[in-house]
């Protein structure tokens, strides 16, 4: 528990420094190196340390400071660290580019501060001023490079969602106090709400956490705010704060809450199932390379809730191993989507510093240039699309084993919802696969698009090394699960009292969800049979085969010296999907304008890709704010006897109001 | 691992023969495949001008995993060595991965035959693997394992009645595996007319060993599709534990005679059928998917439909 407080204080620390020595030459390197030092430490303290409870004396005085560390909150450390000492990494390269470093390196320190207070926090004031911490130093972060135009409408957008999921944590907890106005996890946990006060607590936490992590509808602030962010930031944003907003939904809903209704079930694996697709559908229709990597922490943050629906259906039903299994998928793709997104993002800030473009239609052929990174960026697409025998594909494979369970439920909405969230998390899972093609075939392959990416080259090597890391990272979470997964089984045992079986005890390391009998994989030796069939092939067709090698012009069907705009770009080959599915679900639609015939005025098409959600949740939301504050402007221009009257006439209600009270 | 290797250009062979004769064409030899293949590996191989390493080390990579997908099929017995390694959504995941690799492979020279390929490539995938997931979460919610060697004892034994489920995933997987495998009405193996294409404009730029690399692989998983089929829904014949020669002498026979009939199968269809129009597919897949989804939900619903 020192450790981690230390690694706190160094954090704070940090972002003093980072205040006074913004403007030095060496100002970055001390913020990242202290972060980096801090972060490392955070991480073996989550590793090591003991579980055990501080009450610092700070804060309010009749409250204090209260911090715990427990299993739940030891693995989201991890997390949240590991994600962090890799940005604290790369940023000790990429930072060197920041044009205002005044504007990044103090809220940087701090913003790693507010994620790992908020996974400590142990009574609700802590909880809610961390939250805040990490909302603000976040926002900060936003608009770090406020003339870049778009990003101050994305913090503006940013601060009132996360105002408003503050406002409903807020509530949670006041629900989850009672009436006895105890502010600490142990006095709530010791005495949860019952009935509707439960129910309705449980769903104000996920609307707050929910606007946070991303859960559609409440995304549409993310792919705007997490693009916007310093790339590093980005990484951290996308790949850490969104899955502490859901460690703090887990801390509500599976450990302060006792039992939860089956019916918050249902509805978090609709609000789960409908996050994957359409976060996933979203991503494939952007051209914008950070863009479309926030729209893809939406899709999983989508699998992620799968995994909690499941198991808080299954507890909900009594069925606590299934539970645990559920429970487990889900805080492995935690940990795994933060590694590779993290990593994504890495690629995608060093190709914006590379060639200044975020575009993916002004890329390509980047593999060439920046031979290292793309290699790195390439093993995190196909994490992320789930391919084995990498590490995402191991969680989806969980979730899905989880699926398979089918526990008698008496519930006809779970019997439903269940089987269709199957539906959905493997269409979303393949639509990924399509995603990931799009983006690492558009900008890392093909022919240049731009001279923009002329200059590009590798970054530095510690940016490589951080990028080199997390892929390796990738890898082994892969093709070595168990030891995630019994890392993760304290936490079951703890919220759930089930766990899944001992994984690394296991006959050749294979992962057994249920029973050996029921279903078994082992990344490890599908990973060595595809090197193995991978050298025997290459051996033997090198043998035997011819060796000669000729370089010739690609074929052009006899029209030579096409122009590299007329590959495939991000559009054209989002295309087909965008007709398929967007066309029915958001209303994209295409017009294309021929030229009549001997004209020689160029065809032109147009791609129309509304979102619907936003024309139909927000935008009547921000007019209607707009009207009422227009009606409200007029009280601001009258005389100073109607203002009188006003006050007259309030005094006279209040006055009223009592008389009736009493 | 060997033997699928060894049969899956023969299977080829046999396809295009069969085809060939509906057509009352002569065809070429059932052995033309391994010729065709003998004759690649023994050619220059010419790469485009600007094709990176992917490009170059994809078609090794595509065949491994192919290779290690189709190995983890039990054929001709239901015992199959390391079949725990891996289940039927590790399976379908190889493949994803090799098809994966094979789109970025079509994008990497730049030409719009790539992309073209690849980006129909990832359209049909997107509705075609969670068909084939949905189809592994039925069987697995029916024989109560993913595992392929105990779906496969489970069908043999008593315990496998008849479900309506069960059809409703045959008739999808059907679907599945002529998109998988690039068949008519989904994709035309004989195609020589670019846009057309779609696995063919994909290796377009694919010449000598890379070439017959992916040809393998295609092969190898046509194979794997009809073993697949044998093994979970007409799984008669294979050898259970210790049956002696004559068990492994019938599961061998059978699961040649199995080949056969589904190669006849495959053929008469394609010639019966003709190409659809590609944003005619997905009414196709999607009905696929949806009749994966029938069938869990049914199975959900009344476990014993």
């Amino acid at each position: 528990m020192s450790l981690l407080l230390l690694a706190l204080l160094a954090k704070l620390a940090a972002a003093v420094a980072g205040a006074l020595r913004a403007r030095r030459p060496d100002g970055w390197g001390i913020v990242y190196g202290m972060s980096l030092g801090a972060a490392v430490l955070a991480a073996l303290g989550a590793l090591l340390a003991a579980p055990g409870a501080v009450v610092l004396p700070l804060g309010l005085p009749w409250i204090g400071v209260h911090l715990r560390l427990d299993a739940l909150a030891a693995f989201f450390l991890l997390v949240v660290n590991l994600g962090a000492a890799a940005a604290s990494l790369f940023a000790l390269d990429d930072a060197r580019h920041e044009t205002a470093p005044e504007r990044v390196l103090p809220f940087y320190p701090a913003f790693l501060a507010g994620l790992d207070l908020v996974v400590l926090a142990d009574d609700a004031l802590t909880f809610l001023f961390a939250w805040e911490l990490m909302s603000l130093a976040s926002w900060a972060l936003v608009i770090a490079h406020h003339r870049e135009s778009g990003n101050l409408r994305a913090g503006l957008v940013y601060l009132l969602m996360a105002g408003l999921s503050a406002l409903a944590l807020l509530f949670a907890f006041g629900l989850l106090a009672g009436t006895g106005g105890h502010y600490t996890f142990a006095a709530m946990r010791a005495a949860p709400p019952a009935g509707a006060a439960a129910g309705i607590a449980l769903m104000l936490a996920l609307f707050g956490a929910g606007a946070k992590a991303g859960i559609v509808p409440l995304h549409a602030w993310l792919p705007l705010a997490h693009p916007a962010a310093p790339s590093h930031v980005s990484a951290l944003m996308s790949g850490v704060m969104t899955k502490v907003a859901l460690y703090a939904f887990i801390r509500i809903g599976f450990d302060l809450l006792g039992a939860t209704p089956w019916w918050s079930a249902v509805v978090l694996l609709a609000l789960g199932g409908a996050t994957a697709v359409l976060g996933i559908l979203y991503a494939l229709m952007q051209g914008d390379l950070k863009r479309l990597l926030a729209y893809s922490t939406v899709e999983n943050i989508g699998i992620i809730c799968i995994g909690l629906g499941l198991a808080m259906a299954f507890r909900s039903a009594g069925y606590a191993a299934g539970a645990a299994l559920a429970l487990t998928a889900a805080l492995l793709h935690v940990f795994n989507h933060a590694m590779m997104k993290s990593l994504l993002f890495f690629g995608a800030g060093t190709v914006l510093h590379a060639t200044g473009l975020r575009e993916m239609d002004g890329l390509g052929g980047l593999l060439h240039r920046m031979p290292r990174t793309g290699f790195a960026v390439l093993v995190g697409c196909a994490a992320i699309a789930a391919l084995p025998p990498l590490n995402g594909f191991v969680s989806e494979w969980l979730t899905l084993q989880a699926i398979m369970l089918r526990p008698d439920l008496p519930q006809w909405g779970l019997k439903v919802m269940i089987p269709t969230d199957g539906a959905l998390l493997a269409l979303a899972a393949a639509l990924a696969g399509a995603c990931f093609v799009k983006l690492f075939g558009v900008s890392f392959l093909g022919r240049a698009r731009s001279a923009a990416t002329a200059t590009a080259a590798d970054p530095g090597r510690l940016a490589q090394s951080a990028m080199l890391g997390l892929a390796m990272l990738c890898l082994l979470a892969g093709v070595l699960p168990g030891a995630l997964i019994d890392l993760i089984a304290p936490v079951t045992n703890a919220l759930l009292g089930a766990r899944m079986p001992t994984q690394l005890a296991q006959p050749w390391l294979t992962l057994i969800p249920v029973a050996a009998a029921r279903s078994s994989y082992n990344g490890l030796l599908i990973f060595a049979f595809i090197a193995a069939a991978t050298w025997l092939t290459v051996r033997a067709v090198h043998r035997f085969a011819s060796h000669d090698l000729r370089r010739a012009p690609a074929w052009d069907c006899g029209f030579p010296d096409l122009p590299a705009a007329a590959q495939y770009g991000g559009d054209s080959f989002a295309q087909p999907l965008r007709r398929v599915f967007a066309a029915p679900l958001f209303g994209a639609r295409e017009t294309v304008e021929l030229p009549p015939p001997g004209s020689v005025a160029p065809a032109r098409i147009e791609k129309h890709l509304p979102d619907p959600l936003w024309e139909i949740l927000y935008a009547p939301v921000g007019s209607l704010v707009l009207r009422l504050a227009d009606v409200m402007n007029r009280l601001q221009f009258l005389t100073i006897r109607r203002y009188l009257a006003f006050v007259f006439i309030a005094l006279v209600a209040l006055l009223l109001a009592i008389a009736l009270w009493q | 691992m060997a033997l699928v290797l060894l049969a899956a250009p023969l299977l080829t062979g046999w396809v295009r023969k069969v085809k060939a004769r509906l057509q009352r064409r002569r065809g070429p030899p059932l052995l033309q495949p391994y010729r065709d293949l003998v004759r690649l590996l023994g050619k220059e191989a010419v790469i485009a001008d600007n094709a990176s390493w992917l490009f170059r080390t994809a078609p090794y990579l595509i065949f491994a995993l192919t290779w290690v997908g189709a190995a983890l099929v039990p054929t001709f017995a239901t015992g199959l060595l390391f079949s725990w390694t891996g289940d039927l959504i590790a399976i379908t995941a190889l493949l994803g991965a090799a098809r994966f690799l094979l789109a970025l492979a079509g994008m990497d020279i730049g030409t719009s035959f790539g992309g073209i390929g690849a980006s129909r490539e990832v359209m049909i995938a997107s509705m075609a693997e969670p068909a084939m997931l949905m189809i592994v979460i039925t069987l697995a919610l029916i024989a109560g394992s993913t595992q392929l060697s105990t779906i496969a004892a489970f069908m043999l034994s008593p315990a496998a009645g008849l479900h309506v489920s069960l059809a409703l995933a045959l008739f999808a997987f059907l679907i599945v595996a002529l998109a998988e495998n690039a068949r008519i009405p989904v994709d035309n193996p004989a195609t020589h007319l670019e846009l057309t294409m779609v696995h063919e404009a994909m290796v377009l730029e694919y010449s000598a060993r890379h070439l017959a690399m992916i040809e393998l692989a295609a092969a190898l998983k046509l194979l794997l599709s009809l073993s697949v089929i044998a093994c979970i829904f007409l799984p008669f014949g294979m050898v259970r534990g210790a049956d002696g020669i004559g068990g492994y002498l019938l599961g061998l026979t059978s699961y040649a005679g199995k080949l056969a009939a589904a190669g006849v199968a495959l053929a008469t269809f394609e010639t019966a059928i003709a190409k659809m129009r590609v944003f005619r597919l997905p009414g196709l897949l999607g009905a696929a998917l949806m009749l994966g989804l029938l069938a869990t939900l049914l199975l959900y619903v009344a476990p014993d439909m």
